[in-house]
């Protein structure tokens, strides 16, 4: 049932392009796989480690910007402002994490969301480096340049819609590699009893930067795809409720699972156009929180390991 | 010797947990670490693994100063404890947990996790049979793909020994590892205490129950109000006068 289940999720991703034909919703879906990306991201901290980060936006901030500022403002190519904004956030995730050193728990919480607010007022103020409010405009499509070949603009829905697709599927992996090692159980033992994991040699603090080193480099990789793709970048992309959003998706999909933030994504950004589309905007927003507060409550660890169950019990 | 601890000393406040205590745990042997409740016992197991700075003193193993190291570091050079309130990775299975504990038995980072995957798979086969090989040494063996959580309360203290077994201890410290246990499990944990020196780990132990820490150590310590006052065989320290006072209270001695 799961493999099928699985199979059939597999091969609608793989062709929605063919038939969701509405610019629009090819649209959602493409926020949808950014937005799994981030979620992937936010897991591997929250998930595994159990820390929360309630300043994501930042680090997916910083992605947008370094890969607007770098080819807008130095017109380098934009797989080198993609490269930055994996390598910058994973730097900042660094000092986040050598910041935290014995910070967890609530103290985690308020580093992480100061942190977003020190750099969202960055952005607003450096007039000269981010144009303040302005924003960037003007960033240029992901381009494939191969020698002998026109270049190939992935400028169309449909063709980014691809490189979305890849972009999950490659977080996925990722996820699914350290968590498959000696490393992933590392982060689960900080998750599950950081004492008795120290007492058989488990370094806290080596394996909580770790996790949140690569976690804020996907989130980054998350903010330049975005960038790529709106082809512009404001202060707005440090937004406390793409955070919410983020941990909306990562505890209702199932945190701690590789699945759930996938999950959580694609229904947490389907979910609301499907509502705006249905109802007004003042039912639109109630049912949201009904919809979310039902999941919750129905299914407190999340809908992917609530479905799990049911399957192994059927 | 294995293990030294030189005058140590640790205070909370005005009050001494531990006063200048000194003594050495023999290789190959079984310590036992006795006194009455809030004598320092578990203060000096958190001093020697780390978890606790001392205002003063040293700690050697192996002739090595480790005062101060953290935690993961000695538990890395093979000190290895267990603690006297329970402590398993409830959320995992029993052979999840011991998987973890397993930890510096393996060598992948997160590079090889990442691109190399034919080691990781490797490893993971030479962790997963270790681990059954812990599991079976302690008796867990049918409860392997539970999680810890749902386990007795005496699987899980096996449980725990097991974790700490699977760190490769040299030295193995273990707080209180049969309290709240029943009679018959308590002959269990010292049988089992007896095949794991069997293997060459040093035991140094923290017991309340004097048969089972008279019937398997080699030596006893005994602390009361953080102070070092017996030190000798089991069948001396039971005679020590003093250790009878510090048991049975200050009017003891008259009836003795």
């Amino acid at each position: 049932m799961s493999r099928a289940a699985l199979l059939l999720a597999l091969a609608t991703a793989a062709t929605a392009p063919a038939w969701v034909w509405n610019p629009y919703h090819l649209h959602t879906l493409i926020m949808a796989g950014i937005f799994a990306v981030l979620a992937l991201s936010l897991n591997l901290l929250l998930g595994y480690t159990g820390q929360l980060s309630l300043g994501h936006a930042a680090f997916f901030g910083i992605g947008a910007y370094a890969a607007g500022l770098l080819t807008v403002k130095l017109e380098w190519s934009p797989w080198i402002g993609l490269l930055a904004a994996v390598v910058l956030p994973g730097a900042a995730g660094y000092v986040i994490g050598r910041l935290a050193l014995k910070l967890r728990g609530a103290y985690f919480v308020l580093l992480t969301i100061s942190f977003a607010g020190c750099v969202s007022l960055v952005s607003v103020n450096w007039m000269d480096l981010t144009n303040g409010p302005l924003g960037l405009p003007g960033v240029p499509p992901l381009e494939i340049a191969l020698p002998g070949l026109p270049p190939l603009s992935l400028r169309t829905k449909a063709a980014f819609y691809y490189v979305v697709l890849a972009a999950v599927a490659l977080s996925y992996l990722v996820c699914l590699a350290l968590i498959r090692s000696r490393v992933g159980r590392a982060l689960v033992a900080l998750r599950e009893n950081e004492t008795l994991a120290a007492s058989v040699g488990i370094d806290g603090t080596h394996y909580l930067v770790l996790a949140a080193v690569v976690s804020a480099a996907m989130a980054g990789f998350g903010g330049g795809l975005y960038a790529h793709y709106t082809r512009f970048v404001s202060p707005e992309v440090f937004l406390f409720t793409y955070t919410v959003t983020m941990v909306i998706m990562v505890v209702a999909g199932g945190k701690g699972t590789l699945a759930g933030p996938i999950v959580g994504a694609v229904l947490f950004t389907v979910l609301p156009e499907a509502l705006r589309a249905a109802t007004s905007w003042q039912w639109q927003m109630l049912l949201y929180g009904v919809l979310l507060v039902g999941v919750l409550f129905f299914m407190p660890e999340g809908i992917v390991p609530a479905a799990r169950r049911r399957w192994s019990a059927s | 010797m294995t293990l030294e601890a030189h005058d140590l000393t640790v205070r909370f406040g005005g009050v001494a947990a531990l006063a200048g205590v000194s003594f050495t745990v023999a290789p190959g042997t079984v310590t036992s670490l006795i006194g009455p409740n809030g004598a320092g016992k578990t203060t000096a197991f958190n001093v020697i693994t780390g978890f606790q700075r001392p205002t003063q003193g040293t700690v050697r193993h192996d002739g090595e100063p480790i005062t101060g190291w953290r935690p993961h570091r000695i538990a890395a050079r093979g000190l290895v404890r267990t603690f006297q309130k329970t402590s398993v990775f409830p959320g995992l299975t029993v052979r999840e947990n011991v998987l973890t504990g397993l930890h510096l038995r393996g060598r992948v980072g997160v590079s090889a996790a990442l691109l190399a995957r034919g080691r990781v798979r490797a490893e993971e086969r030479r962790l997963e049979a270790e681990a059954d090989r812990v599991i079976d040494f302690v008796g867990l063996g049918a409860r392997r793909a539970e999680p810890a959580s749902g386990l007795s309360y005496g699987d899980q203290r096996l449980l725990e020994l097991a974790v700490a077994l699977a760190a490769g201890p040299r030295l193995l410290l273990l707080d209180e590892p049969a309290s709240g246990m029943s009679a018959s499990e308590k002959v269990a944990v010292a049988a089992l205490i007896g095949r794991i020196r069997e293997q060459g780990i040093t035991v140094f132990l923290v017991e309340h129950d004097m048969r089972l820490v008279m019937g398997i150590s080699d030596r006893v310590l005994v602390l009361n109000y953080g102070r070092l006052i017996a030190d000798g065989d089991p069948a001396a320290v039971q005679r020590d006068p003093e250790v009878i006072r510090a048991y049975l209270g200050s009017g003891a001695h008259a009836h003795a």
